[in-house]
């Protein structure tokens, strides 16, 4: 079976080569994780063809925060404040639903200030990637415990943590996101896949990516060290992903593979590791889940899809036409219905 | 006992329990004085509390078009037993009582004109179905005013169809009987033993009746806002709720029935302001309504906003504060806070609506305002504003386009080769910017409220923020000259001058006459229509040898918003006029308080 991944040709569908989709320079640690999902981003966004001028990259603030300066150039990007990206995304998409919209976060912007914007984004599903470094710390505060950090997680400076963490995969499953994943950035091949699978999906995906702080979390005692990671890192299956305009034909055995579409008419393929999974099923989902973390282990891979719930700006039942482009002519009504409402009131 | 009658000019004061039903009544007399042609204005005084507590209206009639709230109250309707006897015994003398008769006020005072009605009885008559009785009994005092008051029952009757509209006729009818009755009784058994009378005038000829939050959601609909965010506080919530009302009705497409806005209640006022923010961002019209409890929230954002510089409005119907406060109470309560919400050097727009009609134009112009300068702008209301009801002059639709700024198209980008989104260009500190979603490879650009130089760049260097910060200065003093003039009365012969903003008008204006007529003292008056300060301000403080500014806040905001713009040799001329209970300001509060400080009480 041929896997799609990095293709060796030079451009890509619309003719680009990989420049469009760098951006600037990191300035983050060598070695963060975060520099890494940042390369996979990159080469998803150029595999699948997106046109970087639709791209609207949206961050809170943190290390993670930080990436979207350093891909996708030439698209708009905004660093909000801290936790609370997720309404500016929303907001965004309000004004223009034909933006494909990428929020970046971090576990602190996520799970700790930013939670109950978290939550009530899952509620609503609009349409974006939602990619969350977790790396169990703040990393720009210099390392103090963040809301995912383990129970018993060590801190660098030998603190132990006293408090169960938020898994921010079972409140998306939960809650009502419809495509739910966790990598690692370490694992390339996964999280090459999931991404280029998420940035197809019509609804809100999230992608937890278990990205190691090599400042501040990477040591002995640590549950988001890269250490850690290879030892206790669970793949549900083996990935791959078959965007929509590549039409070839794959022949995969019942049983061991399972082929799961998304809108646009891209293909994940799910190759079975030791149990079969089927992401469709929530109940499933957070079963194991709950057993993975209770026997110390990081699963991976497509945890949950529903392609059924409609995504937040098509729950509005708005004119096709991006509200930011509607003219003078559509949104200011008529001097007769101002007579009108005038007539009532008198 | 007939003294001269005394015609157009008093106040009526209903006290009920909150939840019994009492705001139809009251609205239908207030709307019959109206319809008299005679000047009115309405005010619920009305606690926290969904049913039970005390609450009261009061209708103030002036020929003289006084409508700001009136201390002395003239007639009291007193309905609620729990404050019956309090509210007799805080009248002033001469004052006439209609009273629910098993209360037996009359005894308490002998200074006073008693009317009794037996409302059970008379509603057992109107009413025969025991379970509505209680939403027409208060119907009966409206019909005892009317006849009390000599006003024509055809305008009662009309006031009462408007009310209830085409569809409630059933309603209706019970109700007017229940007025039929209440002026019956009256005119059978309470002979008039107090001076007050309406007599038809013509002053309200093509005017309407409307509370200032619909207004302002009107206004937010013909300015072609897309998008509202809110989260639900008293007492803005039923300015978003008008407005979803207004774009159901106004802002469907008409092949489609697709809605040409988007409307999200948000989890909180911080998500409603970051939606905002992202939507301005994206080229949407976008708004929010809150009160003081939800501005603090979105205090971190306001600052991004205007350090990001995109639009977005903000319409404050503020509440009495500090915290939860008096929430069903008014006051003027974050003037000085709206003016610099946020941490580090933040300068936002105010307006200073005092009626529906500015509520509508002032909510029009502030979306144009937002994105010509691409900044949070407020709308200040207030709850005596928002929540109540006004005369008002029929909306006028808005004359200047929608105006969406500096923003570069796929074109403009093609020709101009490029942009750098912080560059002042133009001079008057406003720079270009671009949509997400424009299709050229030169378009995007990177927000962020971090240090940036003009090319929208990272920067930690000194010169850079100085810079930024220069231009954004001027850039606020762009907007200086771009926004309303204040209001301004000027008298040669005054020494002393008055400054207010919004809701305080009336009281000012009121009080200045009665400076004049009492004590003999002349004034000026300038009402201000925003913020920042025009040089008119300066000039008037100038031309006057002390200005009394009035706030309806503890800490004088008004004046240190002035204090802050203004040259410090004016400073010496300004005193403070302050009134911070949570009612409506009074005019009395004013002259007595500026007669005071002249040393001429
Ligand atoms: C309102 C507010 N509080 C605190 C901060 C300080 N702060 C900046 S980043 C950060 C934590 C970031 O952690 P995380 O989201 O996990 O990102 P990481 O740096 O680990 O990638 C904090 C607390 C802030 N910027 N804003
Ligand atoms: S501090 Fe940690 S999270 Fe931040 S850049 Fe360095 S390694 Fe990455
Ligand atoms: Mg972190």
């Amino acid at each position: 079976m041929s896997t799609p991944t990095a293709p060796a040709k030079k451009t890509n569908r619309l003719g680009f080569d990989i420049l469009p989709y760098r951006g600037g320079k990191t300035t983050l640690c060598a070695g963060c994780g975060h520099n890494a999902v940042t390369e996979r981003l990159v080469e998803a966004c150029w595999d699948l063809g997106v046109e970087p001028w639709r791209v609207a990259k949206i961050s809170g603030i943190g290390c993670s925060s930080k990436t979207p300066a350093y891909f996708l150039g030439q698209s708009h990007g905004f660093n909000s404040v801290h936790g609370r990206a997720p309404a500016v995304a929303t907001g965004a998409l309000l004004a223009n639903h034909e933006l494909r919209c990428v929020l970046v976060s971090g576990d602190g912007d996520t799970a700790s200030i930013g939670l109950g914007q978290y939550m009530h984004t899952l509620r609503r599903n609009p349409a974006m990637l939602y990619l969350i470094e977790n790396n169990g710390v703040y990393g720009l505060t210099k390392g103090q415990f963040s809301a995912t950090s383990d129970l018993g997680a060590k801190s660098k400076g030998g603190a132990v943590n006293a408090f169960t963490p938020i898994d921010c995969c079972l409140a998306a499953i939960e809650y009502g996101a419809t495509f739910v994943a966790r990598s690692f950035s370490g694992d390339k091949k996964q999280l090459s896949a999931l991404l280029r699978a998420a940035l197809s999906h019509d609804g809100l995906a999230v992608v937890d990516v278990i990205s190691p702080c090599v400042a501040f979390n990477d040591h002995e005692g640590s549950t988001k060290s890269y250490s850690y990671m290879k030892d206790h890192e669970e793949p549900l299956h083996d990935i791959d992903f078959i965007p929509f305009f590549n039409d070839i034909e794959v022949e995969f055995e019942e049983g061991v593979t399972r082929e799961v579409s998304l809108h646009d008419g891209s293909r994940i393929l799910l190759h079975k590791l030791e149990h079969d999974y089927d992401p469709s099923s929530r109940l499933n989902a957070v079963t194991r889940l709950h057993q993975a973390s209770d026997g110390d282990e990081v699963l991976t891979g497509l945890l949950y899809l529903d392609r059924s719930r409609p995504s937040f700006t098509r729950t509005l039942n708005m004119v096709d036409r991006p509200l930011a482009t509607l003219p003078e002519s559509v949104t200011r009504p008529r001097r007769e219905a101002l007579e009108r409402i005038n007539e009532e009131y008198r | 006992m007939h003294a001269t009658p005394v015609v157009n000019d008093f106040s009526i004061h209903v006290a009920t329990a909150n939840g019994s039903g009492s705001q139809t009544a009251n609205s239908v007399l207030m709307r019959s004085i109206f319809q008299m042609g005679v000047p009115v204005s309405g005010k619920n005084l009305f606690p926290s509390n969904i049913a039970g507590l005390p609450t009261w209206f009061t209708i103030r009639a002036s020929r003289k078009g006084y409508i700001g709230r009136k201390k002395e109250i003239d007639l009291l309707i007193a309905m609620n037993p729990e404050t019956a006897r309090e509210d007799v015994m805080a009248l002033d003398a001469g004052a006439a009582v209609v009273y629910d008769e098993p209360l037996a006020l009359a005894g308490l005072r002998d200074d006073l004109v008693f009317y009794a009605v037996p409302f059970d009885k008379l509603v057992t008559g109107v009413c025969p179905e025991p379970k509505l009785r209680k939403l027409v009994r208060n119907m009966i005092y409206t019909g005892v005013a009317a006849h009390l008051l000599g006003i024509e029952i055809d305008e009662v009757r009309k006031a009462l169809v408007k009310q209830f509209g085409e569809r409630k006729k059933k309603t209706a009818e019970m109700n007017w009987q229940a007025v039929l009755a209440g002026q019956s009784y009256a005119s059978e058994n309470l002979p008039k033993a107090d001076p007050l009378k309406v007599e038809r005038m013509d002053a309200n000829q093509g005017r309407l009746i409307i509370d200032g939050n619909t207004a302002a959601a009107l206004g937010c609909v013909f300015a072609g806002a897309t998008v509202l965010t809110w989260y639900p506080i008293t007492p803005s919530s039923s300015l978003a709720e008008a407005m979803i009302d207004f774009l159901g009705r106004l802002r469907q497409d008409p092949e489609t029935g697709k809605a040409t806005y988007a409307v999200v209640q948000a989890e909180d006022e911080l998500a409603a302001a970051g939606m905002v923010l992202g939507a301005g961002w994206a080229g949407a019209r976008a708004m929010t309504c809150t009160s003081g409890p939800g501005i603090s929230l979105m205090s971190e954002f306001l600052g991004l906003g205007y350090f990001a510089e995109i639009p977005g409005v903000f319409i404050d119907v503020q509440r009495v504060g500090p915290s939860t406060g008096l929430p069903t109470r008014t006051m003027q309560g974050d003037t000085l806070t709206n003016a610099i919400v946020s941490h580090g050097d933040t300068r936002h727009p105010l307006y200073f609506p005092s009626n529906p009609e500015e509520c509508f134009s002032m909510a029009t112009e502030a979306f144009n305002l937002a994105e010509k300068f691409q900044t949070p702008v407020f709308v200040n209301l207030d709850l005596d504003l928002g929540m109540n009801n006004w005369m008002s002059d029929p909306f006028e639709y808005p004359e200047l386009p929608v105006d969406r700024g500096k923003v570069l198209s796929t074109e403009d980008l093609e020709r101009l080769g490029g942009f750098s989104r912080y560059l002042d260009v133009d001079g008057d500190g406003v720079p270009y910017r671009t949509l997400p979603g424009t299709p050229h490879d030169k378009a995007g650009y990177f927000t962020r409220g971090t240090g940036h130089d003009e090319h929208a760049r990272y920067s930690e260097k000194a010169e850079d923020w100085i810079a930024n910060m220069d231009r954004l200065s001027r850039k606020f003093e762009s907007i200086r000259g771009a926004i309303p003039a204040p209001e301004v009365r000027f008298n040669p012969s005054a020494r002393v001058g008055v400054v207010c903003c919004g809701t305080s008008r009336y009281a000012m204006e009121e009080a200045c006459d009665q400076l004049r007529e009492e004590l003999g003292l002349e004034t000026s008056s300038l009402r201000l229509k925003a913020y920042p300060f025009t040089d008119s301000l300066n000039e008037f403080i100038k031309a006057h040898d002390r200005v009394y500014v009035i706030d309806q806040n503890r800490d004088a905001q008004l004046l240190a918003l002035m204090k802050l713009d203004m040259d410090p040799s004016l400073l010496l001329n300004l005193r403070s006029v302050r009134y911070y209970g949570g009612l409506p300001l009074d005019a009395r509060t004013v002259s007595g308080e500026i007669a005071r400080q002249e040393g001429i009480q």
